[in-house]
Parts: structure tokens; C-alpha cells; sequence
């Protein structure tokens, strides 16, 4: 049976060294074009929020920022289908603020009429999530050049670099320079389509949703792009992660407790084997009666 | 269970003496993890990590029995059940979930550091094979289970991941493409597909339950091996199980435990992938297609053969995956060397190093986006992961010379000091009787 296995083996690797020779001929005697999007995307740019790190905690301020430029810009293509109006208590508004900007908020419910049971709508309740900007996927790519402007509650946890993405995606909107398109003549930016190297792919469908200016801050906060782009990003993390104070204080106390259980368990730890490491101990002693000088210092192997 | 020394269990209580006499369940307890249990007084940190897999077990049903309270294993509901109702409305249903995820990721952790313990301490040789085969058994339906698992959030990942897996039984001429409609229950990933996925996925952790009581059951018979490899022989090598291990494991638990309670709460997302807070959508490939960080070695031996050489090379692959885990059950008879402990033998001790870091090689490979190196160096990984177990483990343990062993575990403990005492040729003797697998 052995021969038979080391058999298979060999064969095994014999398959995967050929298929290893057979893929470096092909690069070496071949090697691929560097492709565009390889080397125009950029990571992430560094982006310092108040939530970040074990003591985070939100800047409700800005979460309120945020939230104005959500509701005044983004939620004009963008849903926020997992939140909830009521949600917004963690952003510091009272029940009357909540059950006004609920009222107030552009989209209505779908809803049906009481006297005949005809589809209508009615407006918009603490209870109920943010109404999405477009009925349904058809008519957001109708209204969107056939694009689909995905759904923003989970996006920082839904795109590698979380906040840092959503800025730079927001402020990373820029002309392709002649030097690029001369070295990449393919990679021109499509028409209808926006070149950010931020994105994935380069070419983004959405135009630059900021400019700067685009909302005004009740509390003064100069409204420049980077502020607008930072304050949504910041509010976007809470949209994903509305438990985070919650997290972080409860990982605080989780950890305090175990380090206190784990030096306890320690040193009972300690003791219980004292007895099995000391020569006065019952079994050693026995184990070694003719020595106990040199046992003094003897220790289980670890 | 297994020595004549073992405490016998004697009752005080009368409540107890009343139970013990007509269902001795507290005799079964005192007898496996109390001091009923003699255990080998050498053991080191390796060997708190059964102990641990089996609390990350515990952890996984009881927050998975909760979380599946408020999931619906509906297409249309399973995304918003867990990342709009119990993310945001169910009371701590964060933390459940959060425990659940990164608990999956520690329950595999522990696993690997308990199975390459076993490889290193040859815990696979006689007269323990049957312990390391339901071992086996236990990976395999934890991998089972946490794939499925991985799949009921109907996040993309989860969609395109029973997608690519499911897929592997295509591979198979004739039978393959049948199978895997049958186990979808359709021609892809879909509502019947969920909801079996559900039921399995709370069904097998039980099933998991079992078999560890089966490899514990099995491991009693001949009792814990040590890190020396060598039996037994009397009363002063072995100390009850209680007090003595349930306080080491418990401060080592407890360390352990703070590390993952630091997972959950500051970093619950590190060890996903962002891909699965987007909605399942059948229309919308991923771009980079991984599973979780614990199947990462076999995705790289799947990936690996690239060119078709009689076979195709999908089902090149697909026999590859399925071998690199299905050969480790053949590990006693691959391996007959009769010294247990790598400490004793200095040519497999070097391959077993090897080894691991081809693991850890292939664990890189298989998460990391393919390109031409990488992908080379996956081939090469692959190949000697099957070179090790299949070619080399047997003739190292053919023609390997062991270190001298210790007479008995009490002597390693000392540190040779009885060793020094005693004459040199007495230890040479030994070896072989004592310490023989078989």
C-alpha cells in the first residue's frame, strides 16, 4: 500500500511541477502586458476618524454633517435600505426632530389607499427605513445611464479600505493626463463614464457627486469638498456599524474581565502544581527520595 | 479509564451516592476529565489545545442556536435577517454574531495547532490511529459546516463560494453534473440550496459533539500520549486530570479566550471579506473568488494544476483537494518509524518544519489574487505537500536514526538528573522497548 501511495504522490507532484514548468515557459518565453488598471489604481488615501481604533467613539456632530450631505446630495440615487429613520436617535436628534425629517424626507413610503386599496403612498414614519430614491433595480438604471447606484448602509464594510474608499472615491475624481493615455492609449476613459483611480476599474459610471459648497452646515463647518467627502464617510461607517461605542466599550470590560480571570486561573494554576514540582510533593518525592537538593529546581519540561 | 492507579470514584454526597447508583453519570465525568483520569505529567502547552476546540465547539452552538432564532433562510430575507435584524435590532445580536464569525475563525485556529501537534508528536501511531482518524472525521465535518455556514448570509461571497465549491463535483465525467444539481437542489445556488444549507449547518455541529465524545472515548483507551513519545510506566509518571489539567487549561483558556474576545470586538471584519456585505447576485461574478482563511491551502492545491495531463485539469484538481485531506487517514501506515516524538528524530523533525511552512505557504497563495509567480509558487507548494506525506515521511521513517529516548517520562521531567546518575548504558536499552509504537 505504501508503494502505491508514494506512487500517487509522485504522480501528483509530477502533474503540478509540469503544470508549473508549462506556466513559467509561457510567462518567460510570453510575459503578459502590464495592464492598465493594475498600474493607475491607487489604494485607499489615509483617512483619521473619531470611531477609528479600540477607543473610538462617533463625533455626532459630524455624523450629523454626514447626514445632511446624505440626505441632500447622495440620497438623490443612493438607498439606505437597512437604517431606520428611528436609527438616527445615535446621531443625537430627539424623537420630534426624528418624526419630522421622517415627514419631511423626499421619497414617500409606498403605502395603499384606506378607502379603496389602491396602491399610494404616505409619508415617511420613525419606524420605517430610509425609502429608496428608485421603485425598483429597472428604474434606478433607467434614470442611470443602465448603472446601478449600489445601496450605501453597508458600503464600508462592503469595500476593502472601508471609510478611507468612500473619501477617496468622493475626492479621487480626476482628469486622465496625456502621459497616461500615451502609455495606455486603451485606458481612455469611455464616454458617460468618470476616470477615478480610486475605482476598481478606473471608470466610474457616477460623476463627481461633490464639488465643494454642495451643502450648508448649520454648526459653520466650512463645507469644502474634503470636509463634505470626510463627514459622509464618517456617517457611512456608523450606517454600517451603528453598535460600534456599544462594541468597543463591552470589548473593554470583556478583556479587563479575562485578563483578571486569566492572572487568577494563573496563579491557582501555579500553586495546584506546586505540589506536583516540589519535593516535599507526594509524587516527586517519591520519584526522586535520594535527591532532594537537586529536585528543588526541577521542573515539568515544557 | 486506562491504568490501575486510576482514582476510583467514590461518592460522599448522598444525593450523589443515590444518582451514582442508578445512572453513573457522575462517575463517567470523574473517570474522563476529573481525577479519575491519570494523564501524563510531561505535557506541554500543545496539548491544551483539544481542550480548547472543544470550548470554541461549545461556543458555536450556543450563539449559532440563538442567531438561528432571528435568521430566515429565505433568498429574499437571509442578508437582511443578519445584517439589518440581528445586526441592528436584536438585542446584542451584533456580539452573537460577531462571537459566531470570529468563533468559527478560532475553532479552526485551535484545530490546526491541535493537528499539527499530532503530527509533530506522532499522536497518529498505534495504538492511537483510531483517535487521529475521528479526528480526521471531526475536520472534515467542521469543514462542511463552516462552509455552509459561510453561505447562509447570502452575502456574494457566500453565493459564489457554494457556486465554485458545489462545482468541484462537476469535474467528475458522467456522475459529476448530476451530483451537484442534486445537492443544489437546482441548477445553481438557490432557495432550495439555502434552506438545506441551513438544516445541515445546524444539524452537523451535533453530529461534530458525537464524534468528539467518540475521540475522547478512543484517546481514554490507551490514554494522552506526552511529548516524549514514550509509554507510560508507572503511577509517578501520570497526574489526575484534575486538579492538575483542568487548571492549566483553564488559565490557557482563559488566554486565549481574551485573544479572540480582541477579535470580535476591535477587529470582527479582519478575517472576512468585504465582498460578503454585498447582497447574493447571480448576474455579478466577484472579482477575486476566495473562501475563508481555513480553506486557503486546499483552494491553492485546487488551483494549482493548470494544465490537463490525461485527466482534465479541474478534476486534477478536485482529486488533489480531496487527497491532501484524505491521505492524512493513511498517516499510520505511512509512517511506521516506532519513535513517536519528533524531539527524538532529527530528520523528520527538519521535514516537519518544512512542512509547515509549506502550509503556511499555500494558505497565502490560496487567499492571495493569482499571478504568474504566485501561482508557480502554489504548484511547487502543492507538490511537496504530496511529496511529504507520500514519499518522504516513508523513507525518512525507513532509514532515519532515532535519538536516544528517555527511560521514562519522570526522567525527562528531571532533566536527565536520574539520567546522569545512571549508568550510560541503561538508557540506550531502553530504546525500542519502551518507547516502541507498535
Amino acid at each position: 500500500m505504501r508503494i502505491l501511495l508514494g506512487f500517487i504522490g509522485t504522480v501528483f507532484a509530477g502533474v503540478l511541477l509540469l503544470s508549473m514548468f508549462s506556466n513559467l515557459g509561457t510567462y518567460f518565453s510570453n510575459p503578459p502586458a502590464a495592464l492598465a488598471s493594475d498600474t493607475l489604481h491607487e489604494e485607499p488615501k489615509a483617512l483619521a476618524l473619531s470611531s477609528d481604533g479600540p477607543f473610538g467613539k462617533f463625533d455626532k456632530a459630524q455624523l450629523q454633517r454626514g447626514f445632511q450631505v446624505y440626505s441632500e446630495v447622495c440620497s438623490a440615487c443612493h438607498s439606505l435600505k437597512l437604517a431606520s429613520f428611528r436609527d438616527l436617535k445615535g446621531l443625537g436628534y430627539n424623537d420630534a426632530e426624528i418624526k419630522k425629517i421622517a415627514a419631511d424626507w423626499k421619497t414617500e413610503v409606498p403605502s395603499i389607499n384606506p378607502d379603496t386599496g389602491e396602491p399610494a403612498t404616505r409619508k415617511a414614519l420613525p419606524s420605517d427605513t430610509f425609502p429608496t430614491p428608485f421603485a425598483n433595480e429597472t428604474a434606478a438604471r433607467a434614470a442611470n445611464n443602465n448603472a446601478l447606484p449600489p445601496d450605501l448602509t453597508l458600503i464600508t464594510k462592503a469595500r476593502e479600505g472601508g471609510a478611507a474608499y468612500v473619501y477617496s472615491i468622493l475626492t479621487g475624481y480626476q482628469n486622465q493626463s496625456a502621459e497616461v493615455l500615451k502609455k495606455f492609449p486603451d485606458a481612455k476613459t469611455p464616454p458617460n463614464l468618470h476616470y477615478n483611480p480610486y475605482f476598481a476599474n478606473l471608470n466610474l459610471a457616477m460623476p463627481p457627486p461633490l464639488h465643494g459648497g454642495d451643502v450648508t452646515f448649520a454648526d459653520g463647518t466650512p463645507n469644502t469638498l474634503q470636509q463634505e467627502a470626510k463627514d459622509v464617510a464618517a456617517f457611512l461607517v456608523w450606517t454600517g456599524e451603528p453598535n460600534l461605542e456599544n462594541r468597543h466599550a463591552a470589548g473593554l470590560a470583556v478583556a479587563v474581565f479575562l485578563l483578571f480571570a486569566s492572572i487568577l486561573a494563573f496563579l491557582a494554576y501555579k500553586q495546584i502544581w506546586a505540589v506536583a514540582k516540589h519535593p516535599a510533593g507526594p509524587v516527586v518525592a517519591a520519584a526522586a527520595p535520594r535527591a532532594p537538593a537537586k529536585t528543588r529546581s526541577a521542573k515539568p519540561k515544557r | 479509564m486506562s491504568f490501575s492507579w486510576a482514582k476510583p470514584y467514590e461518592p460522599k454526597h448522598p444525593a450523589m451516592k443515590w444518582l451514582d447508583e442508578r445512572l453513573p453519570i457522575p462517575r463517567l465525568v470523574y473517570g474522563a476529565t476529573g481525577p479519575g483520569y491519570p494523564v501524563p505529567r510531561n505535557l506541554n502547552f500543545f496539548w491544551n489545545f483539544g481542550v480548547l476546540a472543544a470550548i470554541f465547539l461549545g461556543i458555536q452552538i450556543i450563539t449559532g442556536i440563538v442567531l438561528a432564532m432571528h435568521f430566515y433562510a429565505t433568498t429574499d430575507g437571509a442578508f437582511n435577517s443578519v445584517n439589518q435584524l440581528i445586526m441592528r435590532d436584536v438585542n446584542a445580536g451584533w456580539l452573537l454574531r460577531y462571537a459566531h464569525m470570529n468563533g468559527a475563525s478560532f475553532f479552526f485556529l485551535v484545530t490546526y495547532i491541535h493537528i499539527f501537534r499530532g503530527l509533530y508528536y506522532g499522536s497518529y501511531k498505534p495504538p492511537r490511529e483510531l483517535v487521529w482518524m475521528l479526528g480526521l472525521v471531526i475536520y472534515l465535518l467542521m469543514m462542511a459546516t463552516g462552509f455552509m455556514g459561510y453561505v447562509l448570509p447570502w452575502g456574494q461571497m457566500s453565493y459564489w463560494g457554494a457556486q465554485v465549491i458545489t462545482g468541484f463535483f462537476s469535474a467528475f465525467p458522467i456522475v459529476g453534473e448530476p451530483i451537484r444539481i442534486w445537492l443544489l437542489g437546482g441548477y445553481a445556488p438557490d432557495q432550495a440550496a439555502l434552506t438545506r444549507f441551513f438544516s445541515l449547518h445546524y444539524l452537523l455541529p451535533f453530529v461534530i459533539a458525537a464524534v468528539v465524545i467518540l475521540h475522547i472515548w478512543a484517546l481514554h483507551i490507551p490514554g494522552s500520549g506526552n511529548p516524549t513519545g514514550v509509554d507510560v510506566k508507572d503511577e509517578k509518571d501520570t497526574l489526575p486530570f484534575h486538579p492538575f489539567y483542568t487548571a492549566k487549561d483553564g488559565w490557557f483558556a482563559a488566554v486565549v479566550l481574551l485573544v479572540y474576545a480582541l477579535v470580535t470586538f476591535y477587529a470582527p471584519n479582519y478575517l472576512g471579506h468585504p465582498d460578503n456585505y454585498i447582497p447574493a447576485n447571480p448576474l455579478a461574478t466577484p472579482a477575486h473568488i476566495v473562501p475563508e482563511w481555513y480553506f486557503w491551502p486546499f483552494y491553492a492545491i485546487l488551483r494549482s494544476f493548470t494544465i490537463g495531463f490525461i485527466l482534465p485539469a479541474k478534476l486534477w484538481g478536485v482529486l488533489a483537494m480531496f487527497g491532501s485531506i484524505l491521505l492524512l487517514f493513511f498517516l499510520p501506515w505511512l509512517d511506521k518509524s516506532p519513535v513517536r516524538s519528533g524531539n527524538y528524530r532529527p530528520v523528520f523533525k527538519r521535514f516537519f518544519w518544512l512542512l509547515v511552512i509549506d502550509v503556511i505557504i499555500l494558505g497565502y497563495v490560496g487567499g492571495a489574487p493569482l499571478n504568474w509567480w504566485r501561482t508557480a509558487l502554489g504548484q511547487a507548494a502543492s507538490a511537496y505537500y504530496f511529496l511529504h506525506f507520500l514519499v518522504i515521511l516513508p523513507l525518512v521513517s525507513a532509514f532515519e536514526t532515532p535519538d536516544p529516548l528517555p527511560n521514562s517520562i519522570t526522567d525527562s521531567v528531571l532533566h536527565g538528573e536520574t539520567a546522569e546518575a545512571a549508568p550510560a548504558g541503561k538508557r540506550r536499552a531502553s530504546r525500542g522497548s519502551v518507547a516502541t509504537a507498535g
